[in-house]
């Protein structure tokens, strides 16, 4: 049986301020296999966003190791987890971070030119990703001239331009209505069909109920692990 | 990432900022457009200068009473007793290496044919003094030695004169009243232009000088054949600085200087006077770099401020590239990039303005102007230069940002 997709052993995160410091993880360990969905619950400052960092690889543990598609994350260098986050992550969140005055194709396409691709394949890559998420009509748009949900799907193209074997979207439907969240929602859950890892992190139950594993955290644990 | 899209990333950042880049740009601009109008315009009076001196003669000696003909160091030609026509005759058969000299003294005359009226300065001198000072009629012909002997009524006129007095006629043998007396043009000079003091050298009329001492100074001056100035021409090839020491050492001879004592005259050479107004215009050239450096760095400190401002404004945005895979490394050329971007516009413009810059001056001025081609190099790399040095600071800066705590931003 193949090593599963992520795992995490003892997973630490010790933030150090002043005088004090905040464990906002405390000793987690899980494992997620490949093609699962998993919605990640907890109150506000359980520690959710710190955790979906680590699996980005946006950040690194303070203990416990972390083995995410067969990579030590906690031992790699910054280019490494650059390269790293750039061909296995694709990461969406809440506040859509676009680069403004720029067409929603460029913005698609901005990782791969960190992957050293060609600008026609660039373009070619980036069209056929906001074709999936539905914005085929709307290469050209800069994101002031989207609507939020618009916005969102863009974020998503660019999370999905190069690839990756796992999604993470850290409240992607927080900024949304409810139904530009429903739209959203069946972009992930389609996602997900074709194998897709995804894991997402949300207050709201019945965005949660569209994952098959719900994952809930408290004071920087977790406490329960359903599916 | 390559360079093209980090270079269009660039651009479109500095376009989004229109206003703030020209801005930021200004210091620049300054700097490089000093720096070009700086070179061109000494570049251009060096030149004329070497133009200067080939037309004055490199191995023309200037021999005068007093000290130091153009340093003035120590008591005025006035003070000290004029050289005469023995003395000019002693250099030409002494000094080895002479090919010509000539004594010469002037002074304004009015000069006075069919009504027209002309002011201009009459200069008395051997018949050698053309060849010596390399300048030479035109048309008709110079006086002789025997004419100089006899103090003959003869007179050559520069084309200045030629033209105030005589306007399209023809001025050969026409005689001209110069002060009192009438005399006969017999030679027209070429032209010589300005000499390098401003002046214009063809305004002005040359005789025998036996004839203006007789006839036309009418100066006491207690010696006998007086000359205020000596010109010799010393053969080419010649050790210039051994003529110059012969010379003085005849001259100490002849006017009983006592052994230790000071000279009451000088030789100087014109080339080697020239140089060293060259070397003072060196001088004003280095302190115009100097000008041109600072205003580089202050425009540099520009640069830097509006990089800094610009990666604090898009802390977010280079969180967002981090997250998606970009190195440190992409990041800090990114903003190199743009720096240099940013610095080689404002080299371009500062180019373009530092040229119309330097003929505006030349024009003015009217002195001319020499635009060299590597100009355009070294105006692309001060800016490049300047750009990668003060965009180094901020772009390494946000090269050092964390990714989350970037994202995070407000
Ligand atoms: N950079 C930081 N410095 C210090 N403390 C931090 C930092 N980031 C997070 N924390 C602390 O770590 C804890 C967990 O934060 P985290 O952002 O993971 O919570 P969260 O579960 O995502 O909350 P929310 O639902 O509000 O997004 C909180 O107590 C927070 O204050
Ligand atoms: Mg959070």
């Amino acid at each position: 049986m193949a090593p599963p997709l992520i795992e995490c052993r003892d997973l630490t995160r010790v933030y150090r301020m002043g005088g004090g410091e905040v464990r906002a993880l405390d000793g987690v360990s899980v494992t997620i296999e490949e093609g699962e969905y998993v919605a990640i619950m907890g109150a506000s400052g359980s520690g959710k966003s710190t955790f979906m960092n680590l699996l980005g690889a946006l950040d690194r543990p303070t203990s416990g190791s972390l083995r995410v598609a067969g990579e030590a994350i906690e031992t790699m260098g910054p280019d490494q987890l650059a390269a790293f986050r750039n061909r296995t992550i694709g990461f969406v969140f809440q506040q859509f971070n676009l680069l403004a005055r720029t067409s929603a194709e460029d913005n698609a396409a901005l990782p791969l030119i960190y992957s050293g691709m060609k600008a026609a394949e660039r373009k070619e890559r980036a069209r056929a990703r906001l074709t999936q998420v539905g914005l085929g009509e709307r290469m050209d748009h800069h994101p002031s001239q989207l609507s939020g949900g618009q916005q969102q799907r863009v974020a998503i193209a660019r999370a999905l331009v190069n690839n990756p074997r796992i999604l993470l979207a850290d409240e992607p439907t927080g900024a949304l209505d409810s139904q530009t969240t429903v739209e959203v929602l069946g972009i992930f859950d389609r996602l997900n069909a074709d194998g897709i890892t995804v894991i997402l992190v949300t207050h709201e139950q019945d965005v949660a109920a569209h994952a098959r594993r719900q994952i809930i955290f408290r004071d920087g644990r977790i406490v329960e692990d359903r599916r | 990432m390559n360079l093209m899209s980090a270079i269009s990333v660039a651009l479109l950042a500095l376009r989004v900022n229109l206003l703030r880049s020209v801005l930021a740009m200004l210091g620049i601009i300054i700097g490089v457009s000093a720096v070009i109008a700086m070179v061109s315009v000494t570049e251009g009076a060096k030149r004329a200068m070497e133009e200067r001196i080939a037309s004055f003669g490199a191995n023309l000696l200037v021999i005068r009473p007093g000290s130091s003909a153009f340093g003035g160091r120590r008591g005025g030609a006035g003070t000290a007793t004029f050289m005469t026509d023995a003395d000019v005759e002693a250099i030409r058969s002494e000094i080895p290496g002479i090919v010509a000299v000539s004594g010469e003294m002037s002074g304004s005359q009015p000069m006075v044919v069919a009504g027209e009226n002309w002011t201009t300065n009459v200069q008395g001198v051997h018949s050698d003094y053309f060849e010596a000072r390399d300048w030479f009629v035109e048309s008709g012909r110079a006086f002789t030695p025997a004419e100089v002997r006899s103090g003959a009524r003869v007179i050559m006129i520069g084309q200045t004169v030629a033209t105030e007095l005589f306007g399209a006629a023809d001025p050969l043998g026409q005689t001209v009243r110069v002060g009192a007396v009438p005399m006969e043009v017999i030679g027209i000079m070429a032209p010589k232009g300005q000499s390098s003091w401003g002046s214009d050298q063809d305004d002005t009329v040359f005789a025998p000088i036996t004839t203006t001492r007789a006839r036309l100074l009418g100066y006491q001056l207690g010696v006998r054949d007086p000359v205020f100035t000596i010109y010799a021409e010393v053969a080419p090839g010649t050790n210039v600085s051994h003529a110059v020491a012969d010379i003085e050492e005849l001259l100490r001879i002849r006017r009983n200087i006592q052994p230790g004592a000071e000279d009451d005259f000088s030789v100087n050479n014109l080339a080697e006077f020239i140089r060293a107004r060259n070397e003072t215009e060196t001088q004003l050239g280095v302190l115009l770099a100097a000008a041109a450096v600072i205003s580089l760095l202050v425009g540099g400190i520009g640069i830097m401020n509006i990089m800094l401002v610009s990666v604090t404004e898009r802390t977010r945005e280079i969180g967002l590239r981090l997250a998606v895979g970009a190195r440190r490394a992409d990041v800090r050329n990114q903003f190199l990039i743009e720096s240099v971007v940013l610095c080689v516009t404002g080299g371009i413009a500062g180019m373009a303005i530092g040229v119309a810059g330097a003929y505006g001056i030349g024009n003015l001025g009217d002195f001319p102007v020499s635009i060299h081609p590597a100009i355009a190099g070294i105006a692309i790399g001060a800016a490049v230069f300047v750009g990668l040095f003060f965009g180094f600071y901020p772009a390494h800066r946000a090269s050092r940002l964390d990714p989350i705590e970037a994202l995070r931003f407000e």
